[in-house]
Order: structure tokens, then C-alpha cells, then sequence
């Protein structure tokens, strides 16, 4: 070795087979990529929160929108949701379990727990699609999308085109506009038409059901771009995580790892699954709870 | 290209007995993760009736959903046992380029509202 540079691909970047800060290349790749990521996802929550603040007068509150939960006709708010944020938890413990039994070479209690992660990532990206389908349909009553006109909140003349009414009850009588009484208070009671009034805003309002890209049955359309838009790109990641564990998950069977001599591979695609479960952390508080 | 028989270095192994500690360890952050995120939903849920002012109650939730991120990117990812060179090649630029974004969203929105206000 005196004289000639001893380079292996597999264990050295340069030189004296040292690597820097003592991880391996594969694993300071995936921390500099996680690290860019989790700055895209900073990017969109950010847009998300400026468009919030902009329109925090007629935004919809989350807990307002996802109120459904399988089986279970009544009114639900929260409770899916909080139920997907426990099962990807859950993965990520299974996932941390999996590397732990790799660095003691247990092949079996690897396999058992990549298993329960994998499984736990396809209920989380199946209960992300139910949600998205309950949104995408949207309710029974509907929603009304105001024309043009006019109408007087707390004494200042707002437009009404395109804003989103929701009908207080199935007997349509009343409307509820997306202000409050109190601006900014989320406690106080909407304001409503009714009577005259309301037979003049809807003389040129339409009916909506559901959301879209350009129409949002639960207020603006920016929330339903922004919900797409955060959840869809997250869901893309949990999706990939899945998949990305599911390989790892069939070499471990076929004892790739075993035969090199470690499972580093169980711990980079661990890190990839618990930084999934990090954006989701910051996507349930930004979305469904602020 | 010649290959050197070294073995890999940089996989990290342990003992039986460290297995023992470090599952005890992932399970006890199991329950303090479970048990902000109940404190979370729970919050979410019972606010209005409690009579909370809203700015405490976002400021509980960005507090614990930081809480969290800790937890998890310190003992789940193993930052914290990782050297300080790597912590710090994670976590510097990540903390100045999103308090730039942060602060890129504040002045915006001031702006406009500014606009808003003036026509």
C-alpha cells in the first residue's frame, strides 16, 4: 500500500479510506438530500401560511372540512386524521426497531419489522386517499359560490363574487358567509342571510359540491390548491418510502445484507421513512390544527 | 480499479445488552411522541370550550410540533450521536434558509396588507 492509492467505491470517497464525519457515502447523501427536501416542503408550507394570513378572514378551518371517519356516520373533526398521524408514528417506531435489529445482524426481527412498517405506510397512503375522495366529493347539502354583488360586514362594503356560503342546516334558509361577527375571532358566531337578502345574493349564485383545482365547496380555492398541492407531494413520499422499503425489505430476505456483513441499506431507507414521518408532523399542525 | 480487503467501517453494530437499551430507548420516545400529539388533537378539539385565547393555542401547537421534530430527527434519525461536523452540515444551513423563507413570508405579508389598506 505504500505507493499506490488504495480506492474502493464501496468504503472510501478519497485517500485514506476515511470518510467524512464517520458515515458512510450512502448515508451522508441521503442526510444532504433529506436535508434540500425538508427545505422544499418549508417552501410550500410557508406559501400555504402566507395565502392562510392573507385570507384568514374567509379561510376555512380544517376542522370544518375533514369531518368524516369510516364506518361512523356523525360528525367527526380530527379524529381520521389523528388516527393516520398515530399509524405513521407507529411505522416509524416498527422502522427505528428494524435498524436497531440490523446492527445486532438479526435477519429475522429485520424482516419482521420492515414488514409492519411497509404495512403501516400503505394504511397510511390508503387512508390519504379516502380522505382525498371525501373531499373531492364533498357533501350532500353543498355549498353556494355568491355572484357578483355587494353586501355590509361590520360596517364595510365586501364583494361577494366567488365567495364560498355554507347552508346552516338541510332546510336552506340560511346562509352563512365566511366572516365572523367578531373579525378575527373564531369563536363568534358567522354572518348569515337570510329572507330578502338571500334571495338577492343568490339571484346569480350557483350551486357546488366538492372540491377541485378551481372550485372549493368548503371556501376558498386556494385551501384546496394548498391541500392538493402538500398532501399530494407528502403522499408522493409515502408512497416512494413504501416502495423504497419494499426492495430493501426482499434483499434482507435474500440475505444481501447478511453476506456483506451489515444492514447500513436498512438505515438510510430508515432515515428516508423517518423523515417522511417528520413532514407529516409539520403538514398535520399546519394544516389540520393552526 | 484495485479493491482493498479493509472491511466496512461505518456501519454501526452493537451488543445484545446495547440492543436491550436502545429499544427501551425508541419505545419511551414512542410514548412521549404519542403522548404530545394526544395533547395536540386534544387541544384541537376542546379550545373553544376551554375559552383558550387562539395566539396561546398556535403557540402550543408550534411549540410541540418543534418538540416533536426534535424527538424524532434527535433519537429516531440518530442526529444526536452522530459527530458534531455532521449536525452541524445538517442543521446550519437548514435553519438559515428556512428563517430566510420565514422572514421572506412576514415582510410579504405585511406588504400586502399594507397595499390593502391603502387601496
Amino acid at each position: 500500500m505504500s505507493h499506490t492509492e488504495v480506492v474502493d467505491s464501496k468504503t472510501a470517497w478519497a485517500g485514506d479510506n476515511n470518510s467524512p464525519f464517520g458515515a458512510g457515502y450512502g448515508k451522508l447523501m441521503m442526510w444532504f438530500f433529506l436535508m434540500s427536501d425538508a427545505l422544499s416542503f418549508t417552501g410550500f408550507l410557508a406559501a400555504y401560511g402566507f395565502y392562510r394570513h392573507d385570507y384568514s378572514a374567509i379561510w376555512p378551518t380544517a376542522e370544518n372540512v375533514f369531518t368524516h371517519f369510516p364506518f361512523v356516520h356523525s360528525h367527526q373533526p380530527l379524529l381520521y386524521v389523528a388516527l393516520m398521524t398515530f399509524i405513521l408514528i407507529m411505522s416509524s417506531v416498527t422502522m427505528v426497531l428494524a435498524v436497531e435489529a440490523g446492527q445486532r445482524m438479526d435477519k429475522g426481527a429485520v424482516i419482521k419489522w420492515m414488514f409492519w412498517t411497509i404495512i403501516g405506510g400503505l394504511i397510511f397512503v390508503g387512508s390519504q386517499a379516502w380522505e382525498w375522495m371525501h373531499f373531492i366529493h364533498g357533501t350532500e347539502l353543498g355549498a353556494m359560490e355568491l355572484g357578483i354583488g355587494t353586501v355590509e360586514i361590520n360596517g364595510v362594503i365586501e364583494q361577494t363574487q366567488g365567495i364560498i356560503g355554507r347552508w346552516a342546516d338541510d332546510s336552506k334558509q340560511v346562509l352563512m358567509l365566511p366572516w365572523r361577527e367578531t373579525l378575527g375571532d373564531v369563536t363568534s358566531p358567522y354572518i348569515t342571510l337570510e329572507g330578502d337578502a338571500l334571495k338577492a345574493a343568490l339571484a346569480n349564485a350557483h350551486e357546488i359540491h366538492g372540491a377541485n383545482l378551481t372550485h372549493n365547496e368548503y371556501g376558498h380555492p386556494l385551501f384546496a390548491d394548498f391541500f392538493f398541492f402538500i398532501t399530494g407531494f407528502h403522499g408522493t413520499h409515502v408512497f416512494s418510502g413504501v416502495v423504497l422499503n419494499f426492495i430493501i425489505f426482499v434483499n434482507v430476505i435474500m440475505g444481501t445484507y447478511e453476506k456483506r456483513g451489515h444492514y447500513e441499506m436498512v438505515e438510510k431507507v430508515g432515515l428516508y421513512w423517518h423523515f417522511v414521518d417528520l413532514v407529516w408532523v409539520f403538514v398535520f399542525t399546519f394544516f389540520y390544527l393552526v | 480499479m484495485e479493491h482493498s480487503n479493509e472491511p466496512y467501517k461505518y456501519a454501526a453494530h452493537h451488543s445484545e445488552e446495547e440492543g436491550k437499551k436502545t429499544r427501551r430507548m425508541i419505545w419511551n420516545m414512542f410514548w412521549v411522541l404519542l403522548a404530545i400529539t394526544s395533547v395536540e388533537v386534544g387541544l384541537g378539539l376542546t379550545w373553544k370550550e376551554l375559552a383558550i385565547a387562539w395566539s396561546w393555542v398556535k403557540m402550543t401547537f408550534i411549540i410541540l410540533t418543534l418538540a416533536k421534530a426534535y424527538f424524532i430527527v434527535a433519537y429516531y434519525m440518530h442526529l444526536k450521536h452522530e459527530r458534531t461536523g455532521l449536525q452541524n452540515t445538517i442543521i446550519i444551513p437548514y435553519v438559515l434558509l428556512a428563517l430566510y423563507l420565514i422572514y421572506m413570508v412576514v415582510t410579504e405579508a405585511t406588504y400586502t396588507h399594507y397595499m390593502e389598506y391603502l387601496f
